[in-house]
């Protein structure tokens, strides 16, 4: 589903990515770990396209997701799903206005966004916070309220970026429960972050990190 | 249709959850538009001051006393087919004769000599009033080449003695529009760029929130049309906020500064309130569509 092919990625005075070689395949769940500066929220943010490799190419299936134009990139981004450390949440909308966005982006209508919406809220157990500003929800409710606009147009694919690295250790067992859920349902997740616990609970396939390259992969020790 | 619905909404909540902010645009937009207004009024009282002045301009041709009727009336004539001639008035012999003795009602021995002298020593003028100070030139030498027929009936032509005033008229009224004309142009260019500047800085507030817009998968017109409906509304209701203001601003200008200004401005601002109106309201809504127009772009590459 998703190739990097000797992708690097050098900013001025320091390599994020070093010549990474790595495939992801449809419906796994792979956590990428280490340290702050591995490399990770960088490879996470080139299949967005947020950022640009200095060499290399990365494709999302058999799409080279740099190449695509504004409006290509637009239609990519709809069929993923994105869950920050920091939420980023839009602050002046509520959370069920956070969520309807989601989806008026991608063109649905009014009936589906008044079904789906507190549906989605319920999943994540925020339906008693529907009307509630970004700010007025603790850090854990922030960032069910990221994950529910992340699942709610049903994404191909799930990136989090240290979804739980702001959250306390019940908060964050809550999140990573999510997050297998949304995978056993059949969406590819890919977790970035640099708690080793939250990977030991998932159990799944790991990507080690160290200053830009992959330095293990557990598919390739199994 | 129902994409564009969301947009309008999303402007107006925008708009309402941006308090202070929001505000604060607002009343920026309200000084560019007080500015226009003002451009506007000032231009009012320009072009009315040197208007008056213009129409006290003139030429006055004035004919030998025993000049024939027919041949005045003929160099009329061929006076007002000139595109420079704005209208000629012809005042007759005797008209000319019973106003100078209206004129001199009270001055005894002027009026003695009149009727010493029994006939009328008057002769009859023509009144030359041109569409612009600088075509005055033109017409008088129209009119001493013209048919020495007609030059043997004029007795003279007061436009030399008037050409110094003419000509430093014309320099001063074109100098003012030119002048008129440049302050409007700087003091646009200064409002224009403050509120360009404001609204920038009321969407560089936003500027992470546009990134999330994008990577959550909106379109440009998406994330951009919230925020361009929430820039008209700044100017629409900053329109009627100076509208509002000027009402009894001119109000008073009318009442205390009429004679000094030449002209009741609370009479100019409410006959011309429509034509104000739409010039605002399109400039108000111009102003903040575009300036979020620009301001959006920057933040949207990606």
């Amino acid at each position: 589903m998703i190739y990097f092919n000797n992708v690097s990625k050098v900013y001025k005075d320091a390599v994020a990515l070093d010549d990474v070689t790595v495939a992801i395949t449809a419906g796994e769940f792979v956590s990428i770990v280490g340290h702050s500066g591995a490399g990770k929220t960088t490879l996470t943010k080139m299949i967005l396209a947020d950022e640009n490799p200095s060499d290399g190419t990365v494709f999302f299936e058999s799409t080279n997701v740099h190449k695509l134009k504004s409006k290509e990139l637009t239609k990519l981004r709809r069929r993923i799903g994105v869950v920050f450390q920091d939420f980023k949440l839009l602050p002046n909308k509520t959370a069920y206005e956070n969520i309807a966005f989601a989806m008026e982006a991608v063109g649905k209508s009014d009936e589906e966004i008044a079904s789906d919406v507190p549906h989605v809220l319920e999943l994540v157990d925020l339906s008693h916070r529907m009307h509630h500003f970004p700010t007025e929800l603790s850090g854990g409710e922030q960032q069910r309220l990221a994950i529910a606009r992340a699942i709610i147009n049903q994404p191909e694919l799930i990136i989090a970026d240290e979804p739980t690295g702001n959250l306390d250790p019940i908060n964050t067992h809550e999140i990573v429960q999510i997050l297998k859920k949304i995978n056993d349902l059949g969406a590819t997740v890919i977790l970035a972050t640099h708690n080793r616990g939250v990977i030991d609970a998932i159990g799944k396939r790991v990507i080690t990190m160290e200053n830009g390259k992959i330095i293990r992969d557990s598919k390739h020790h199994t | 249709m129902t994409e564009f619905k969301r947009i309008i909404k999303a402007g107006f909540i925008n708009f309402r959850r941006g308090g202070l902010v929001s505000w604060a645009a607002v009343l920026v937009v309200t000084i560019t538009l007080s500015v226009i207004i003002l451009i506007i009024l000032l231009q009012a009282v320009l072009y009315f001051s040197l208007n008056s002045v213009k129409d006290k301009v003139d030429v006055t041709i004035y004919f030998i006393p025993d000049a024939p009727s027919e041949k005045i009336m003929l160099l009329k004539s061929s006076l007002e087919k000139l595109p420079e001639v704005a209208n000629v008035s012809y005042t007759r012999a005797e008209v000319a004769l019973a106003n100078f003795r209206a004129r001199h009602g009270n001055d005894y021995p002027t009026i003695a000599a009149l009727d010493e002298i029994g006939n009328n020593p008057l002769g009859a003028f023509l009144n030359v009033k041109a569409k612009e100070v600088s075509q005055y030139e033109s017409i008088a030498s129209f009119m001493k080449g013209d048919n020495p027929l007609l030059q043997s009936i004029i007795y003279k032509i007061n436009y030399n003695q008037n050409k110094l005033v003419i000509d430093r008229l014309s320099g001063i009224i074109s100098g003012a529009q030119e002048l008129g004309f440049l302050v409007t142009l700087i003091l646009m260019i200064i409002s224009v760029i403050i509120t360009f500047n404001t609204i920038r800085l009321t969407i560089f507030i936003a500027k992470e929130e546009i990134g999330v817009m994008r990577l959550v998968g909106a379109s440009k017109i998406h994330v951009r049309g919230p925020f361009m409906v929430e820039g008209a509304v700044y100017g629409i209701i900053a329109t009627f906020i100076t509208l509002i203001l000027f009402t009894p601003a001119t109000a008073w200008l009318g009442r205390n500064m009429t004679d000094f200004l030449g002209l009741n401005m609370y009479d100019y601002y409410i006959s011309n309130l429509f034509q104000i109106f739409a010039i605002i309201l399109l400039s108000g809504i111009l102003l903040g569509v575009i300036s979020s127009f620009l301001a959006v772009r920057k933040y949207l590459n990606k």
